[in-house]
């Protein structure tokens, strides 16, 4: 199949971005267009405006100040792979982004257009909840800031108005002494996952935070606010199973165990850091 | 023989003569064409698996850009009938009549400057459905008073076939049995070419020209002039480069006659490439059996008897030309595999359903009957507690048995199987994964060792394919070759390579008969303008019967280079010899490029009672039996199974196979690992299911899974040759086996590893979920107890 015919425009700012957005009803935003582009020849998506954001200097920018880094919502999945940016992780997201779908995916596509589509399958949602990242919006009425967890609402869902851009990503630094662990069940390479396990552990900085992620909807965030478990690391298998259970996943023993799987991989990462 | 001088003959793993151009990306394939003025088409399919069509509503302002049945005066739909007795015909329309029966079939043809418009017309199109039930499901389709894809029939069946031989006779006899349903899954060709054509009637040759992704030009040609009732003469079709075909391109479609039809009226050339989504959803489906399987055996594991109910589900139409009762026809003759036994029963029913045509895909039924066969058999080995590969040696044909004809009336040609076997079980090294197995496994996984050996027949002609009565029956294939002034060949086959390698492999043919080097042989293919007939490329039969004739051909030119080569060097035509490219008698030498450029720049130089027909002849092949050749081989995967999560890795896969004298080993090895990575696929991945009503449930390659580079091993293929007595070098035809034993191979391997678990995996593909929730059953089970 083949798009519908829809007006391109490619603007160079991203007041200009948000003034197209703003104006035009049935505009889209395209970044890296690995999900867009299928889905406009699939016709399940059919805009009459196309605004390619790939052009504005500021959505590639890297920044950093004390507490964290700023990556442009432009900045590929190559580039955290090859380590072309401020890395707050300690190798972490290049981890991550080297097991993104294919090196030809990567090449294009990005981390806020990954971010913006909120498919439950996406690496970057659970990686970037597990680390506690931010969004960055800016639409016609000023900027704002949203924790990632509270960004996505459901599956394909989240917080952006349709007048808004996603800007950037506010990853937190993690300290010297903090894990990572990502693991992601597949029935193939590269395809999107069936299951996720994201965990961080940064007692310095009083974190531990697990994700399961790929369900039906948002990635269930485990931690000890939610879960019986405290700061030891590795936590206890069993109060996770229970919130998994808790959280929907009961009813599947396939769904249950793949996630938990995935959970248990992810702290085994971790644990051999 | 010329190979061993100059080592591009028979034998040599000669780089291919295609891969040139096709590692380039310089192929010449249907999607690379665009004559001038062409208009694209698109299809409007039906949504709805089921229903009446009440209206077909098109818009005035473009309703001179769509056309639809009523516009099709005079053009008959396709029929793919057999001569079967019982057989029920079905009329497949080139647009939907009346109502749709599966979803993708095509209702409209909207042509417009560039697909993308033809697109928006076709949304502009509203067509007005009353749905009606489904028939999705084989099994329930079978039940008195469900809904019917043909009105006009008692049934839902296409056919019934019933075979029995003394079968009643073994019960009394048996000792052992097991009884085991298993499913095959519905499953998608997938080429990376989709189909794809150009329809262009030329005014000056008074021809439709028709360029089209298919594997056998002259019988697309023949079922066109059949729909639109234009002579013969008056169509053309070219088989460019194609880039993949498994059989899905050996099918004609309603696209290629809606199309023919369609630039006759509007004067100009159309052209419709077909996308994934088709692909996946209403063109290339294949595949899906159930069986419900007894094996008896007499106490030792000796296999007494084969006990079977076989279903396709065949879909809404019989696919022109091999029918809708190919695999299930198979079924019958194919399930006593490699075996001696001596009763016999199999009852198989070709069911219509609301779903796109099933079509034959590599390997045809074979691989479906042999993963229904070696699992059971693998059932039956656990049930006497015996090694798998033990238990098959007792029944297995026996080398000294060669030629033998098994139960089912197939003529094994010749071959020693339990010998491959034998090689397959030392070089998976089947003591050492035991021992590993009693080890275990530090990760917690369990591992497994699967066998399954099959046989493949081949170039099998019209005493087989008589009987079915379909709308075609291989007879003898031909080749035209000549020489060209300056001592090159040119061979013409009316088959067609869609990855085969035949530009190579024929050209090895001809130069082990003529000595032409290899570079200077030119295979033309694919164009029914330059071809003689041919039924095409299917059933791994090209290498045997094109192959045949390629030699025939040449030996009839070798007959009259000699004639004129002895003229030349002044010898008696009985004492010259054709050696290495080169006419040798007592008195000389003289190169055939000589003789041919004597023959056609000089014949003032030829003898004056020299024979005028020349230096190129029409010689067709005939089977010294034409029963076919049967390859075979053994397959073993050693997997490993994590029971928590279903994954499954393949940790080796070896393949023993014979496939007689091998033209081009290389070439045989590619068919191998790319037959194998499908029955990968079959195995582990490829599955369209389909809900209540009807609708496919993948459109996209997200959904439909194919395997991957990473999911495919390193297969370790190991060779025997021993040749066939029936074709001109022994040869045989290997183009389908390496996708017919994997799924059998890797559900028993995985079956093996959960053995202890108690629980068998008996429907493909063997998915995680399947396996997680087989293993979770089993452990209820065992705690209900």
């Amino acid at each position: 199949m083949k798009p519908v015919a829809f007006d391109y425009e490619r603007p160079r700012t991203l007041a200009e971005a948000v003034r197209l957005l703003s104006t035009n009803a049935d505009a889209k935003i395209l970044a890296g267009g690995q999900t867009l582009g299928p889905m406009l020849n699939l016709r399940l998506v059919q805009p009459t405006l196309i605004i390619d954001i790939t052009r504005i200097a500021e959505l590639t920018r890297v920044e950093e100040d004390g507490e964290a880094v700023t990556l442009g919502a432009c900045v590929t999945h190559a580039s955290i792979e090859d380590q072309k940016i401020v890395d707050p992780s300690n190798g972490f997201l290049a981890e991550v982004a080297h097991g993104i779908a294919y090196r030809a995916v990567r090449t294009r596509g990005t981390i806020g257009g990954s971010l913006a589509h909120a498919d439950p399958a996406a690496d970057w949602l659970s990686c970037l909840m597990a680390l506690g990242a931010e969004v960055l919006l800016t639409g016609a009425r000023g900027k704002r800031r949203i924790g990632v967890a509270d960004f996505m609402r459901g599956a394909l869902d989240t917080e952006l108005e349709p007048d808004e851009i996603m800007d950037g990503v506010r990853i937190p630094k993690l300290s010297k002494k903090a894990r990572a662990g990502f693991a992601k069940i597949c029935r193939k390479s590269g395809e999107f996952a069936d299951a996720i396990g994201a965990v961080l552990h940064d007692p310095e900085r009083g974190v531990l935070r697990l994700v399961a992620g790929a369900t039906q909807g948002r990635p269930i965030i485990i931690d000890p606010a939610t879960c019986p478990i405290d700061m030891n690391f590795p936590p206890p298998l069993g109060p996770v199973r229970k919130k998994l259970e808790q959280s929907g996943l009961a009813a599947d023993v396939y769904e249950l165990n793949i996630h938990m799987a995935a959970i248990a991989r992810a702290l085994d990462k971790a644990h051999a850091q | 023989m010329a190979s061993q001088v100059t080592g591009q003959g028979i034998g040599a793993s000669l780089i291919r003569k295609e891969d040139d151009r096709f590692m380039r990306g310089r192929g010449g394939f249907v999607g690379d064409i665009r004559p001038a003025g062409t208009l694209d088409v698109a299809f409007l399919r039906s949504s709805f698996a089921h229903a009446k069509l009440r209206g077909i509503h098109i818009p005035s302002s473009i309703r001179s850009r769509v056309f639809i049945a009523e516009d099709l005066g005079g053009v008959m739909p396709i029929r793919a009938d057999t001569a079967l007795p019982g057989f029920k015909s079905s009329v497949q329309p080139i647009l939907a009549t009346g109502k749709v029966r599966h979803v993708g079939e095509l209702v409209a043809m909207c042509v417009a400057p560039t697909r993308a418009e033809a697109e928006d017309i076709a949304a502009q199109i509203e067509v007005d459905y009353e749905e009606l039930p489904a028939v999705h499901d084989m099994l329930a389709a079978r039940d008195p008073g469900a809904a019917l894809v043909h009105e006009h029939w008692s049934d839902n069946l296409y056919l019934t076939t019933e075979i029995d031989v003394n079968f009643e006779a073994a019960k009394a006899k048996a000792k052992a049995s097991v009884r085991r349903e298993l499913r095959t899954a519905r499953q998608v060709m997938s080429p990376i070419e989709g189909r794809g054509l150009i329809a262009e009637w030329n005014n000056r040759l008074g021809q439709l020209i028709v360029t089209s992704s298919t594997q056998q030009s002259h019988i697309v040609r023949t079922g066109i002039a059949e729909c639109l009732g234009l002579d013969e003469g008056k169509v053309r079709v070219i088989a460019p480069d194609v880039g993949g075909g498994f059989g899905y391109k050996g099918i004609l479609l309603p696209e290629e006659v809606a199309l023919s039809w369609g630039t006759r009226k509007l004067n100009r050339p159309l052209r419709w490439l077909e996308d994934r989504r088709e692909n996946l959803t209403a063109g290339a489906d294949c595949r899906e059996h159930h069986y419900v399987l007894t094996a008896y055996a007499d106490d030792e594991g000796r296999l007494l008897a084969l006990d079977c109910v076989a279903t396709v589900d065949a879909g809404a139409y019989s696919a022109y030309p091999f029918s809708a009762c190919l695999e299930a026809g198979q079924i019958g003759s194919i399930l006593p595999g490699l075996y001696d036994f001596g009763h016999y029963r199999c009852r198989t029913y070709s069911v219509a359903t609301n779903k796109p045509p099933i079509l034959p895909y590599r390997g045809v039924a074979r691989t479906g009957v042999c993963f229904a066969l070696e699992v059971t058999l693998d059932a039956l080995a656990r049930e006497l507690k015996q090694e798998p590969s033990q238990l098959r040696f007792k029944s297995m044909v026996r080398p000294e048995q060669m030629p033998f004809d098994n139960i089912a009336k197939r003529h094994f040609d010749s071959g020693d199987y339990p010998e491959a076997l034998r090689r397959c079980l030392a070089a998976v090294d089947l003591d050492a994964v035991r021992e590993r197995q009693r080890r275990g496994e530090r990760d917690g996984r369990l591992v497994g060792l699967g066998i399954a050996m099959y046989s493949e027949q081949a170039g099998h002609g019209t005493s087989v394919y008589a009987s079915w009565g379909i709308p075609f029956v291989p007879g003898f294939e031909q080749c035209h070759a000549r020489f060209t002034p300056d001592g090159g060949l040119e061979l013409r086959v009316g088959s067609h390579s869609h990855g085969q390698g035949h530009e190579t492999t024929l050209s090895q043919v001809a130069h082990e008969l003529l000595g032409v080097p290899h570079e200077q042989i030119k295979l033309v293919h694919g164009d029914t303008a330059e071809t003689p007939y041919s039924t095409g490329t299917w059933g791994s039969r090209c290498m045997i019967v094109a192959g045949g004739a390629v030699a025939e051909a040449c030996d009839q030119l070798a007959i009259r280079v000699k004639r004129i080569g002895a003229s030349l060097l002044q010898a008696k035509p009985e004492d010259v010899r054709l050696e290495a490219g080169e006419v040798v008698a007592n008195s000389g030498r003289i190169s055939v490029a000589e003789i041919a450029r004597t023959w056609y720049r000089r014949p003032q130089e030829l003898p004056v009672h020299v024979d005028p027909s020349g230096l190129e002849v029409t010689a067709g092949y005939k089977a010294k039996r034409d029963t076919g050749t049967f390859s075979y081989a053994a397959h073993a995967a050693v997997v490993a199974v994590d029971p928590a999560t279903g994954e499954v890795e393949i940790l080796d896969y070896v393949v023993v196979e014979d496939g007689g004298v091998l033209v081009n080993p290389m070439i045989v090895d590619g068919q191998i690992y790319g037959g194998a990575a499908q029955g990968i696929g079959t195995a582990l991945y490829e599955e369209m299911a389909f809900d209540g009503r009807g609708q496919p449930l993948g459109s996209t390659l997200a959904d439909y899974l194919l395997p991957g580079p990473t999911e495919v091993p390193d297969i370790r293929v190991f060779h025997m040759e021993t040749p066939s007595p029936y074709t001109r070098f022994g040869q045989k035809g290997i183009g389908e086996g390496g996708a017919i034993a994997p799924p059998a191979a890797i559900t028993n391997a995985v079956n093996d590893a959960l053995k202890g678990l108690g629980c068998e995996l008996l429907d493909l593909p063997v998915t995680p979920r399947r396996i997680v929730e087989t293993v979770a059953k089993a452990c209820r089970e065992k705690s209900a107890r």
